[in-house]
């Protein structure tokens, strides 16, 4: 009985690999060789070259001082303070508008897949392209943007000129590229709510900006989450944008961390470069996931 | 009194369309139809005559048909790395859906890092030179599958929960193997999302700009969105050109998108809520 016990139990054990062999392990090593070798090896490595003091010339080991000179160089310290203000302004805009447009493009209006269409191509525009683009409309004198607005008797601003407003240009840019996907996540959360909760809403006489602040707006959460997630990461990020518009200037006032580790890549400073790609590193996974954790947990 | 609603609502949507979202390529499209001096005034108007064809040939010819080899570069990264990406990904989603272990939280703490942590350059040039494989295309190629694998990941593990395990037995009952299972049986059901796949990472590796910009430097092996990078301070001047060129690089993307709007939609949008 025992033996006959023992038997079944081997044999359940020998059964269960059995059944997993045909999942072998071994298909995650092409993945996991490139991989491996191409994103984490050299994200190990930039912990150590990042306390390095490494040029053309030489490479020496100089602790924290490449992230001192981080916060103690206006010019470094202008490139963080603008990737959070990039990064949060764009979010905050993809998010506002990217509802208003979820809104409507599930509102009953004519053609509503084309006009879906219409705000999602730009996602798809090359980046550069769409830089150069606006860095043309955006020319103060005579571009289209402030030749339109003098028109209406405005006065348009030095958009990409003055210090103070270029990274704010900058990002009113990438909203606009990137407001399409944020649109379309939107209205796929939309969807998602019942109908009912809307039609009993209007039996009890709440109006439409209450339907929205008291259904819409809590009920669509996951979506709103996820349009954060992905705008702040890639906001944070952000390089192509900054480089075609602005090249980080005037000065180095729309400096963003991405530019500036290739500025310093460029100037030959490697470990100062470096550092730059550890603090970026930094950001996201302090600032950014957090916040990502955050807003995911409060979704379930 | 709803109908008269639903079309001014509609018409104002579509006028706040135009001026927003076309306005931009409107103005792409002539000034890239316009004379040097005229494209010099950077106005939104109709060109008093249409100089899109020299403009064409213009841009093709420059730097000794620079265009056409940054094309073929980048269909040689794009058409290889998307190859590489497809199958490696559905291996990994593959077996990360079906086997249940403890390695399954590890792998997919590892997908996300991929998806969010900014990649070392100054790291990934040393290790390429290194290597000894720096400035080629081959070793863009393996950038472009490590940066962009945890997409194609995410997407493949999701869709093989939909496939029954029913199907896998029925297959080992008939004798395949691990390799024939995945290749035969799984890799023909998974197309609607290998052809999302493909279409997303395709725009994605095809729009890249930063990372040739870094790994491969030099005219020899540039790339399409380099060329309007390098053209950029060359037609300082020459407006006309550098939308020309603009359009040029925009065209397949209108195309892919009339195609395989569906898909890409689908896929930017499904891979971003499980990312």
């Amino acid at each position: 009985m025992t033996l006959l016990l023992r038997r079944t139990a081997s044999q359940r054990v020998q059964k269960a690999p059995s059944i997993d062999s045909f999942y072998p392990f071994w298909f995650y090593i092409p993945a996991g060789v490139v991989y491996g070798l191409m994103f984490l090896v050299p994200t190990f490595a930039s912990f150590y070259f990042s306390l390095t003091h490494w040029t053309l010339f030489d490479q020496r080991f100089i602790g924290l001082d490449n992230f001192r000179e981080f916060f103690a160089e206006p010019f470094l310290l202008r490139g963080l303070i603008n990737t959070f203000i990039f990064g949060f302004t764009t979010s905050a805009g993809k998010v506002a508008l990217g509802m208003m447009l979820a809104v409507l493009l599930t509102s009953n209006i004519y053609l509503r897949s084309l006009l879906r269409s219409v705000i999602f191509f730009p996602v798809l525009v090359s980046t550069i392209g769409i830089g150069i683009t606006f860095t043309v409309l955006m020319e103060p004198h005579q571009g289209v943007i402030n030749t339109a607005l003098q028109y209406m008797g405005i006065q348009g601003p030095r958009w990409l000129t003055s210090p103070s407003l270029a990274i704010y240009s900058v990002a009113l840019v990438e909203i606009w590229r990137g407001v399409g996907l944020a649109t379309l996540i939107l209205i796929a959360g939309l969807v998602s709510i019942p109908t009912d909760y809307y039609e009993a809403a209007r039996l009890d006489g709440a109006n439409a900006w209450q339907q929205f602040w008291r259904i819409t707006v809590p009920l669509s959460r996951p979506a709103v989450a996820t349009v954060i997630t992905l705008s702040l990461i890639d906001g944070l990020r952000t390089f192509d944008l900054v480089w075609a518009m602005t090249r980080g200037g005037p000065g180095f006032s729309s400096d963003v961390l991405a530019s500036v580790i290739y500025k310093q890549y460029q100037a030959g400073f490697y470990g100062l470069s470096t550092a730059g790609n550890v603090t970026l590193f930094l950001v996201i996974a302090v600032v950014a996931l957090p916040i990502v954790a955050y807003l995911n947990r409060e979704e379930s | 009194m709803y109908g008269t609603r639903k079309l001014v609502v509609s018409v104002l949507a579509y006028a706040g369309a135009a001026l927003f979202f076309l306005v931009p390529f409107a103005f792409v499209a002539l000034t890239a139809m316009k004379s040097r001096q005229e494209a010099s005034l950077l106005q939104l108007s109709w060109p008093s005559e249409i100089h899109l064809i020299e403009n064409l040939i213009q841009v093709i010819q420059v730097r000794d048909f620079m265009i056409v080899r940054a094309f073929f570069n980048s269909a040689f990264i794009t058409v290889f790395s998307v190859t590489l990406i497809v199958i490696f990904s559905a291996m990994v989603g593959f077996v990360l859906n079906r086997r249940k272990t403890s390695w399954n939280k590890m792998i997919g703490f590892l997908v996300l890092s991929g998806l969010m942590i900014p990649p070392a350059i100054v790291p990934t040039i040393w290790l390429l030179q290194e290597l000894g494989i720096f400035r080629t295309l081959h070793s863009m190629v393996l950038i472009q599958v490590a940066y962009n694998i945890s997409f194609g990941i995410i997407l493949y593990r999701a869709f093989f929960s939909t496939i029954p395990r029913e199907l896998d037995e029925a297959a080992i009952m008939d004798g395949a193997g691990p390799v024939s299972l995945f290749f035969k049986v799984m890799l023909p059901l998974l197309k609607p999302v290998t052809v999302t796949n493909i279409v997303v990472l395709s725009v994605v590796i095809f729009n890249d700009f930063v990372h040739p910009l870094y790994y491969l430097p030099g005219d020899q092996n540039v790339t399409i969105q380099l060329t309007l990078y390098n053209f950029q301070s060359m037609y300082n001047t020459s407006y006309n050109l550098l939308f020309t060129n603009i359009l040029v690089i925009t065209i397949p993307m209108l195309i892919v998108f009339l195609f395989f709007n569906r898909q890409i939609v689908s896929g930017m949008t499904s891979g971003a809520i499980k990312g």
